[in-house]
C-alpha cells in the first residue's frame, strides 16, 4: 500500500499507478475540498448564518436530481451525468433566485433561504421518484453510489473536464474576498459603503455554485465539508474573509484529501467519501457545540 | 444663496407598485454645516428619507441633488466617500473584531479588488479613538453592549471621512453618558465641516444639537426651518397628536408630554 520513492523511480507499474490513478484522485479531492469550503464560507457570510452550506439554494439536490435523470433516463455515461448534474445545480440556483425575487416579504436573504429549502425539497422528491423507477440491479447501485459521494473512479479526463469551471469559481471568490465581508451587512449599509450588494452577491453566488457543481458532478454529494471547515477557519484565523476565505480553501483541500485517503485505506473495501466526511464533520461539529458556542442569531 | 448640500425635489416614493405612497410631494433643502433633525411618529418615512438621500432607494418621481448634481451622476464609490450611514441597529452574526468592523468603512476608497492597507488601518484606529472606543480594537463586536455597538457603527461611518453623515436614531441604545458623549461628538464633527442629517424619536436630542428641524407627518413634511421656529408647543402637539409642551429652562428647552 505504501511505496518507497525508490520503487517509484524504477518501477513502471508503480509510476503508472501513481500518475494515472492516485494523482488525479488527490487533485480532485483537493479541488473538491477547496471548492466546498470556500463556497461554504461565501454562503455563510452572505446569509449571515454560520449553518449554511454550499449545497444550499437547491444546488446539491439539483445536482443529485440531474445525475439521477441522466443515470436512469438518459443513459449512464460519465460526461452526461456530469453535465446534467451541473446544469441542474444551476437550475436549482436559478429557481431559488426567481422565487425569492417574486416573494413579497422580508429581505432578499430570508427569501433566498426559504426558496432554497423549497426547491431542495422538490428536487429530492424528484430523486425519490427516479429511485423508485430505477432498475434495482443496474441503475440503483450507480445512483446510490453517486448520492453517497466518492472519488474512486476519478481519471485525468474528469479532472480536465471540471478544471476550468472550478478554477474560475475559486479565483473569483479569492479575488472578491474583501467585498465578501460587506455582503454580510444589510443591503442598505453595504450600499452606503460603496458596493453594489445585488450585483456582487450574484457574481459570488454564481462563482460558488460553478465551483461546487463542477466538483460534485464528478464526486457525487459530499456533505459537511462546506459547513464545518469555514467554522474551523474562523476559529483559527478570524472572521475577516480576507484571511478566512483562503484559510477555508486550504483547510478544505487538506481535510478532503485526508478524508479521501482514509476512505481508500481504512477498510479492505472502499468507503464512500461522503459517508466519511459526514461522520467526521458531524463529530467535529458536536465538538464545536460543546466546547464553544456556535453562534446562530438569525 | 449658495447651493444646498442636499436637496430633495418633489419626491414621491413607494416600496411596492401596489402599495400606497410612503412619501409624496416632499421637498427639503439641507445647507452645508447644519445639523438637521427629522422628528415624527413611527412609520412616517424618516428612515425612507435617509435611504433616499443615500441613493439606495430611488424615488418614484422627483430627484435628489447632492451638492447641486443629481445623485444618479455620482458613482457608488463617490457616494460612499460623500456620505456615511449609521443604521439604527445592525444584525451582527459573526465575531468580527472591532477594528476589522470599522475598517469596512474604508471600502469606498478601495478599488474593486483592493485590500485595505496600513493607512486605512490608521484611519480606522483614529475613528475608534474619536468615538471613545480606543482600546477595544481586538474585542469581538458580538461581546459589546448595545451602546458600544452603536458607537462602532458610528466609527465605521467616520472611517469613510464623509462630508454628510446620516444617522438613523443614533441615541436609541445609548445611556445618558454615551448619549451626551455622542452629542458632543456631533458638535465637534460639525466644527470640522461635516453636515449632519439625523432621525430621532427624542425631541430633547433635537433640541440639544439640531440647528434645523424637520417635522414629518404621514409621508410629507409638516414643517421645517431653524430650530427655534419649529420646536414649539403647538407644532409638536400637532405632529405627535398628543399634548406636548416645550418649556424654556435657562438656555435649554425641555419637552414635556402627557
Amino acid at each position: 500500500m505504501f511505496l518507497s520513492p525508490d520503487r517509484l523511480a524504477s518501477d513502471q507499474l508503480a509510476q503508472r499507478l501513481v500518475l494515472n490513478l492516485r494523482l488525479p484522485r488527490v487533485l480532485a479531492a483537493a479541488l473538491l475540498g477547496m471548492s466546498l469550503a470556500s463556497a461554504g464560507s461565501v454562503l455563510q457570510m452572505m446569509f449571515g448564518n454560520p449553518l449554511v452550506e454550499p449545497g444550499f439554494l437547491g444546488v446539491s439536490q439539483g445536482a443529485a436530481f440531474g445525475a439521477a435523470v441522466s443515470i436512469i433516463l438518459l443513459g449512464n455515461s460519465a460526461w452526461l451525468v456530469q453535465s446534467s448534474a451541473i446544469v441542474f445545480a444551476f437550475v436549482g440556483l436559478a429557481l431559488s433566485y426567481l422565487i425569492a425575487r417574486r416573494a413579497r416579504f422580508g429581505g432578499m436573504v430570508l427569501r433566498l433561504v426559504l426558496a432554497g429549502i423549497a426547491i431542495s425539497a422538490l428536487f429530492s422528491a424528484g430523486v425519490g421518484v427516479l429511485k423508485y423507477l430505477a432498475d434495482p440491479l443496474r441503475q440503483l447501485p450507480d445512483l446510490t453510489y453517486w448520492l453517497l459521494g466518492a472519488l474512486s473512479s476519478i481519471t485525468w479526463a474528469h479532472v480536465r473536464a471540471i478544471l476550468p469551471l472550478v478554477v474560475v469559481g475559486l479565483v473569483v471568490m479569492y479575488l472578491m474576498r474583501w467585498r465578501l465581508n460587506l455582503l454580510s451587512l444589510d443591503d442598505a449599509t453595504a450600499f452606503s459603503l460603496g458596493i453594489a450588494p445585488g450585483r456582487e452577491r450574484t457574481i459570488l453566488l454564481v462563482a460558488a455554485v460553478a465551483a461546487t457543481s463542477a466538483v460534485i458532478s464528478v464526486s457525487g454529494i459530499v456533505g459537511w465539508v462546506g459547513l464545518i471547515v469555514p467554522h474551523f477557519a474562523r476559529r483559527l484565523f478570524g472572521v475577516d474573509t480576507r484571511y478566512n476565505l483562503p484559510a477555508s480553501m486550504l483547510m478544505g483541500g487538506l481535510f478532503t484529501v485526508a478524508c479521501d485517503d482514509l476512505a481508500r485505506t481504512l477498510l479492505a473495501g472502499e468507503l464512500p467519501l461522503g459517508v466519511l466526511t459526514a461522520l467526521l464533520g458531524a463529530l467535529f461539529f458536536i465538538g464545536l457545540m460543546v466546547t464553544q458556542n456556535v453562534r446562530v442569531q438569525r | 444663496m449658495s447651493t444646498p448640500l442636499l436637496a430633495f425635489q418633489n419626491i414621491a416614493f413607494r416600496y411596492q407598485p401596489r402599495n400606497g405612497q410612503v412619501l409624496r410631494q416632499l421637498a427639503l433643502e439641507i445647507e452645508a454645516g447644519t445639523v438637521t433633525a427629522i422628528l415624527g411618529p413611527n412609520g412616517v418615512g424618516k428612515t425612507t428619507l435617509l435611504h433616499l438621500a443615500l441613493g439606495w432607494l430611488k424615488p418614484e418621481s422627483g430627484q435628489v441633488f447632492l451638492d447641486g448634481k443629481p445623485l444618479g451622476s455620482y458613482s457608488r464609490h463617490e457616494l460612499g466617500q460623500w456620505m456615511g450611514l449609521v443604521p439604527q441597529s445592525e444584525h451582527m452574526p459573526f465575531d468580527y473584531s472591532v477594528l476589522e468592523y470599522v475598517l469596512l468603512g474604508r471600502t469606498p476608497y478601495l478599488k474593486p479588488l483592493e485590500m485595505p492597507g496600513e493607512q486605512d488601518c490608521l484611519i480606522a484606529q483614529q475613528a475608534l479613538d474619536q468615538v471613545g472606543l480606543g482600546g477595544l480594537e481586538r474585542r469581538a463586536i458580538t461581546k459589546l453592549s448595545g451602546g458600544e455597538r452603536q458607537l462602532v457603527l458610528l466609527a465605521r461611518a467616520l472611517a469613510q471621512r464623509p462630508k454628510l453623515l446620516l444617522l438613523d436614531e443614533p441615541t436609541s441604545h445609548l445611556d445618558l453618558s454615551n448619549k451626551s458623549r455622542l452629542l458632543g461628538l456631533i458638535q465637534k464633527l460639525v466644527g470640522q465641516g461635516v453636515t449632519i442629517l439625523l432621525t430621532t424619536h427624542e425631541p430633547e436630542v433635537a433640541a440639544t444639537i439640531a440647528t434645523h428641524l424637520v417635522l414629518m407627518e404621514r409621508g410629507h413634511i409638516y414643517h421645517t426651518g431653524p430650530l427655534d421656529q419649529v420646536l414649539t408647543t403647538e407644532r409638536l402637539t400637532v405632529t405627535y397628536g398628543v399634548p406636548v409642551q416645550v418649556v424654556g429652562l435657562g438656555k435649554r428647552r425641555v419637552i414635556l408630554w402627557g
